[in-house]
């Protein structure tokens, strides 16, 4: 059996055809930074970032009417703490809780059912952002505001699915050999949104844990692929994902949610990329205003678009560690733990 | 890109488990599992998403396994 020396030595050692594999989640980006894993790659062995950071990809706009909301003084905001800084059009939560605004962070969104209960008086919007791992938890709150009949919750959704976002990143970043895929995404979704894309594009997946030992040996698993124009999906974190992922969790999904067109900052409008409410559900949620739908380049320079999709370093931006910091973020890739630009800065300086 | 911990179930009540991560008890909606005391559980954002199927030791030692199984 192959073991991790050797794994080393072959990723340092490798002199094949150059090779770019991405690794889509924040999470994983993270650990391959502080583990300096691209250190211990030859260099015809390419890693870029993905866009599996949910904030990173969340409409600036998304954030200017959250904002309203905050200031209109009709509504209090309940947001995991992430959202907060991250810069809309103009600027962010935490401007807006500052002038005034009510912002309130919470950890679980079931931590909503409590505040609402306790202060029947005021309305509520919960920013409900993230991906397939963080959607059932919106369900499960779903569940609780129905049956509690609690009225002074709605949700304002910038929900997104990661299937139909590789999907377009296989077309339109083509010389990406293969990917990282999400462990955690995967252990609700299950692989078979994997093998659609692998066999559709002919392009390896491995679907993987965190930890530097799980990093290397997906790295591993890709380039053997690569090499041998296999494009498999291959779990190696068995522990968490299973092939046919959490099916009570996709169903609580659907009960509530009906997939949508959802637009992606920095890349765009991506076909059923997303979830909205169901129409029978419709006096739990706040509908993205259609007029609002339409903006899609960011005007203050930012480069999140590109990074999140693996066409630049963060370095590659000319705002990056001189305007932008974590300090003062221009972009949402800078703000977020989970975010490329902010990983690689606070690594490096 | 979504952080999640696991955890040891100590406590049950219907669909609200007590779950321990190294010393912090933190209650943890379980309805989209079938779990038991002493189940160990992945947790995100407040529920429990999945059961954890081997200890993190053991994960590692059959990473290699894992890995020859599939190349
Ligand atoms: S460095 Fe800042 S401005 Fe540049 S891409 Fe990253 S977040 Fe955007």
């Amino acid at each position: 059996m192959i073991n991790i020396e050797e794994i080393k030595r072959f990723l340092i050692e490798y002199t094949g055809p150059k090779i770019k594999l991405m690794e889509v989640c924040g999470t994983h980006t993270g650990s391959i930074v502080k583990n300096g894993i691209r250190s211990l790659l030859s260099p015809s062995i390419k890693l870029v970032s993905g866009p599996g950071c949910p904030v990173c990809v969340t409409p600036s706009n998304y954030i200017d009417l959250l904002m309203k909301y905050a200031e209109s003084k009709k509504y209090a905001i309940l947001t995991f703490g992430d959202l907060i800084r991250v810069p809309g059009t103009k600027a962010s939560l935490s401007e807006a809780k500052a002038s005034g605004g009510s912002v309130e962070i919470i950890y679980s969104p079931m931590d909503a059912v409590e505040i609402a209960l306790n202060n029947s008086e005021k309305n509520y919007v919960l920013a409900a952002v993230g991906f397939e791992t963080t959607i059932p938890a919106y369900a499960l709150l779903l569940d609780k505001l129905t049956e509690m009949e609690i009225t002074n919750v709605k949700l304002f959704t910038s929900l997104k699915t990661i299937g139909p976002a590789l999907d377009w990143l296989c077309k339109s970043e083509p010389d990406i050999d293969g990917f990282i895929a999400p462990g955690h995404v995967a252990s609700v979704t299950g692989t078979s949104v994997y093998n659609y894309l692998a066999n559709k594009y002919h392009k390896p997946f491995c679907i993987a844990g965190f930890s530097a030992e799980h990093i290397l040996v997906a790295i591993y698993d890709l380039v053997v692929q690569t090499s041998n124009a296999r494009h498999e999906v291959h779990n190696l974190y068995r522990s968490i994902v299973s092939d046919k992922g959490n099916p009570k969790a996709m169903k609580i999904i659907e009960k509530y949610f009906e997939p949508s067109s959802v637009y992606w900052r920095g890349i765009g409008v991506i076909d059923h990329s997303g979830y909205v409410l169901r129409k029978a559900y419709m006096d739990y949620t706040i509908e993205f205003p259609s007029e609002e739908k339409a903006i899609l380049k960011e005007s203050n320079g930012c480069r999140c678009g590109e990074v999140i999709i693996g066409r630049i370093e963060p370095k590659e931006c000319p705002l990056f560690g001189k305007v932008c910091t974590p300090v003062n973020p221009i972009g949402p890739c800078m703000v977020s733990h989970e975010g490329t630009c902010g990983i690689h800065y606070n690594m490096h300086e | 890109m979504c952080v999640a911990i696991s955890g040891k179930v100590i406590e049950l009540k219907g669909k609200i488990a007590k779950v321990d991560f190294s010393g912090n008890i933190i209650e943890v909606n379980v309805s989209l599992l079938d779990v038991k005391v002493g189940s160990y559980v992945l947790v995100h954002a407040g529920y429990a998403v999945e059961v954890v199927k081997r200890e993190l030791a053991e994960e590692l030692s059959n990473l290699f396994a894992d890995l020859e199984d599939v190349l």
